[in-house]
């Protein structure tokens, strides 16, 4: 264990990352905001012609927020916390050093490809795998590399045992592999036919199977990128900055191998009554509910985590983001499953209320981990003490005003559409038009850019708080401990 | 046994992905046959036809409008029949849609028309007053890319037996016959519409975007 504190950790690869984890939040969020007001004011569409409609920038926001954001925030915190936990630094191979180098460079590269691709509307369609083939196979170039960066440094470890975090790494490499390999299964058209543009492809599958496959993905895409690397950091983070060891590991192997198992069958119920098979939906559906144990399994392992600490969530805003990204997880995993009964599915299913359930899991949970994992990296990897405490107290408020504003919104907003798109009058004839179920929306989907906006507003002083900790903060003599040091 | 995993990397990944992979085969796999068999009656798009199912995909149309009607007596009044599985049969990709932000489009063929759709996607306004749906005059503009949907009917023809060239099917041909049969299938369309624009890249044969998107609605029924 001496030897551990003498090992000189390589940064360099996890700090290029958290740039762009920066820059693309940013980029995400303001194409988000846009598009939620294009939803209020309809003119919003003709600012930019084509490239600028709901639909094109519709696909540019999920991805750029996805596949963006997050996962630079989870090749970010890799590149941090693997060293850390294996006890043994980049810098030890060379190998290892350029793969991680190149890996960053090709990122980039695939990110400038979806983004000039999605605006010109070259796009397979399917949510959250939009990309053509051969973006797709840069996609796995790029996931291969990190997958040879995990198991490589693995292989030159000195930490025997893998903690926790690293679970949740390995099975994100794995389970994201798995699931976008077989969804973006196509067949290019012009290899085949010899015409049409050499980019196109045809799926693989087609109609029901084509949807099972689909939400299969889509909806795991949620596990393997929304929450298991989340929960990777926050295993990671939270007793690091609390200086709390984790409540406990039994726990902690329950709710790992329960996720594993149980995520998997849920995907079905984004086809409730759809075409496909009965017994898949209502197995979707108890899955669903089943997931809520392993979910709240580790949120309440956070939770007691801290305990007999609770004042530090009041002196340390890094805990506050923490715990409420915890306390998020917790309702959304408890929304998720409320959504995915059948009866209650039937009114949200189409609404704005899914889109409200994803941004409370979204925004609440992952955008705040990623924003404390940011945080606690910063003194560490750049030897400076944060900038202001004052604004991440002024960010958090912000932003969970923001959050509040979105979901809430969101609820009335579908609930009401639901229940008017199935409203009859006193003859059993449909009680209103198709229009009238837009139009009454009109207050809500305001509020929801407003709340988006506060939540980007928060999350620009963050990225201010960021820079000025890089470039202005108190330099530390050595590293800290537990709490990051901030300055007022 | 955890203790253990935990030490040998090599056999933990293999035991999560054993414990992942698990339910996408019980769940996909045993009816996939049967889900891909078509309803009778249900045909493969025409080149025009996938041509604007492509200037739908273009435009994400499927990120505000469904093409799924669920077995509610609110859905079957407002839309028609409910969606049944083989009528999907042909559809690389599926085109559900998980929002409707506007009505579902499964069956609009049966009740809207090549000049409502015109004015509609002109100005949307002008139609539906309240509407929120963008206007599409780039596709006035945009040539339709009968290329590509010849491309794909071709090779789903090839790699999955699509049954295009059978009796009672649509047919393919070359690549020259199907622009003849596009611009055949393209010419009432086009003469059922007012811009002037659409008219004058028809008579120099250019079909463009719209009427390709308004042959791929008008066939959804």
């Amino acid at each position: 264990m001496q030897s551990s504190n003498m090992i000189n950790y390589d940064y360099s690869v996890a700090k290029l990352f958290a740039f762009a984890t920066i820059i693309l939040g940013i980029v995400g969020m303001l194409i988000g905001v846009i598009i939620a007001f294009q939803m209020a004011y309809p003119e919003l569409n003709n600012l930019a012609g084509e490239y600028g409609t709901f639909g094109r920038l519709r696909p540019l926001h999920t991805d750029t927020v996805i596949f963006g954001f997050l996962v630079s925030g989870i090749f970010s915190t890799w590149y941090y916390i693997g060293q850390r936990v294996l006890k043994v630094s980049m810098a030890e191979s060379p190998f290892l050093m350029a793969l991680g180098k190149i890996h960053f460079v090709l990122y980039l590269l695939v990110v400038v490809a979806v983004v000039g691709s999605l605006l010109l509307g070259i796009t397979s369609s399917k949510e959250y795998a939009e990309f053509e083939w051969p973006i797709d196979i840069g996609i796995v170039v790029i996931w291969v590399m990190w997958g040879m960066s995990i198991f490589g440094l693995i292989g030159i470890r000195r930490e025997k045992t893998l903690y926790i975090s690293v679970w949740y790494y390995i099975a994100t490499f794995l389970g994201v592999a798995m699931l976008y390999l077989f969804n973006n299964m196509a067949i290019p058209t012009y290899f085949v036919s010899g015409l049409g543009d050499w980019w196109h492809s045809v799926s693989m599958y087609a109609g029901t199977n084509d949807a099972m496959v689909q939400w299969w993905y889509g909806h795991n895409a949620v596990a393997f990128v929304f929450t298991v690397p989340i929960i990777a950091m926050i295993y990671y983070f939270l007793p690091k900055e609390s200086g709390q060891p984790i409540f406990s590991y039994k726990l902690s192997l329950l709710s790992f191998w329960g996720l594993m198992f149980v995520y998997l069958w849920a995907g079905g119920h984004h086809l409730l009554y759809s075409t496909v098979p009965d017994w898949v939906q209502t197995m979707a559906s108890i899955f669903s509910i089943v997931l809520i144990l392993p979910s709240w399994g580790s949120a309440i392992n956070m939770l007691l985590t801290m305990k007999g600490e609770w004042q530090q969530l009041k002196d340390n805003p890094l805990i506050k983001f923490m715990i409420m990204a915890s306390t998020f997880y917790m309702f959304s995993t408890l929304e998720g499953p409320i959504q995915a009964i059948k009866s209650v599915n039937a009114l949200a299913h189409f609404t704005d209320w899914i889109p409200g359930h994803v941004h409370d899991g979204t925004l609440g949970w992952v955008g705040f981990m990623i924003i404390a994992a940011l945080l606690h990296m910063a003194p560490r990897m750049f030897k400076r003490e944060l900038y202001s405490k004052k604004l991440m107290e002024a960010q958090f408020w912000i932003q969970t005003t923001g959050i509040v504003l979105y979901f809430s919104s969101m609820w009335i907003a579908g609930i009401t559409q639901g229940m008017m798109w199935r409203a009859t009058d006193q003859y059993g004839n449909l009680a209103y038009s198709f229009i009238d179920t837009v139009t009454v929306l009109h207050p809500y989907y305001t509020i929801r850019g407003i709340g988006g906006l506060l939540y980007l507003i928060g999350f620009i002083v963050f990225t201010y708080n960021f820079y000025k900790t890089i470039t202005a903060g108190r330099e530390l003599e050595e590293e800290p401990q537990s709490t990051s040091p901030m300055a007022a | 046994m955890f203790h253990w995993l935990e030490k040998n990397p090599f056999f933990f990944a293999v035991a999560v992905f054993v414990v992942i992979a698990y339910a996408g085969i019980v769940t996909i796999l045993p009816d996939f046959m049967n889900s891909a068999r078509p309803v009778v009656g249900t045909k493969p798009y025409t080149v025009l036809q996938l041509a604007g199912r492509h200037a739908y995909i273009k435009d994400s149309c499927n990120a505000c409008h469904s093409q799924l009607i669920r077995p509610f007596k609110s859905e079957t009044d407002r839309y028609g029949m409910y969606s049944l599985s083989g009528e999907y049969a042909y559809d690389r990709p599926f085109l559900w849609g998980s929002k409707r932000t506007g009505p579902d489009l499964m069956r609009v063929g049966n009740y809207r028309t090549t000049d409502w759709h015109e004015n509609h996607m002109l100005d949307p306004i002008s139609v539906v007053p309240g509407s929120i749906m963008p206007k599409y005059t780039h596709m006035f503009s945009n040539p339709a890319n009968i290329e590509t949907a010849y491309a794909e009917a071709f090779t789903i023809k090839k790699v999955f037996n699509v049954p295009y060239d059978k009796a009672d099917m649509p047919k393919l041909g070359t690549y020259e016959e199907a622009t003849k049969m596009a611009l055949a299938e393209a010419k009432p369309i086009v003469e059922d519409m007012k811009s002037p624009e659409v008219k004058a890249a028809f008579a120099r044969g250019e079909i463009k975007e719209i009427v390709a998107i308004i042959a791929y609605l008008n066939s959804l029924k």
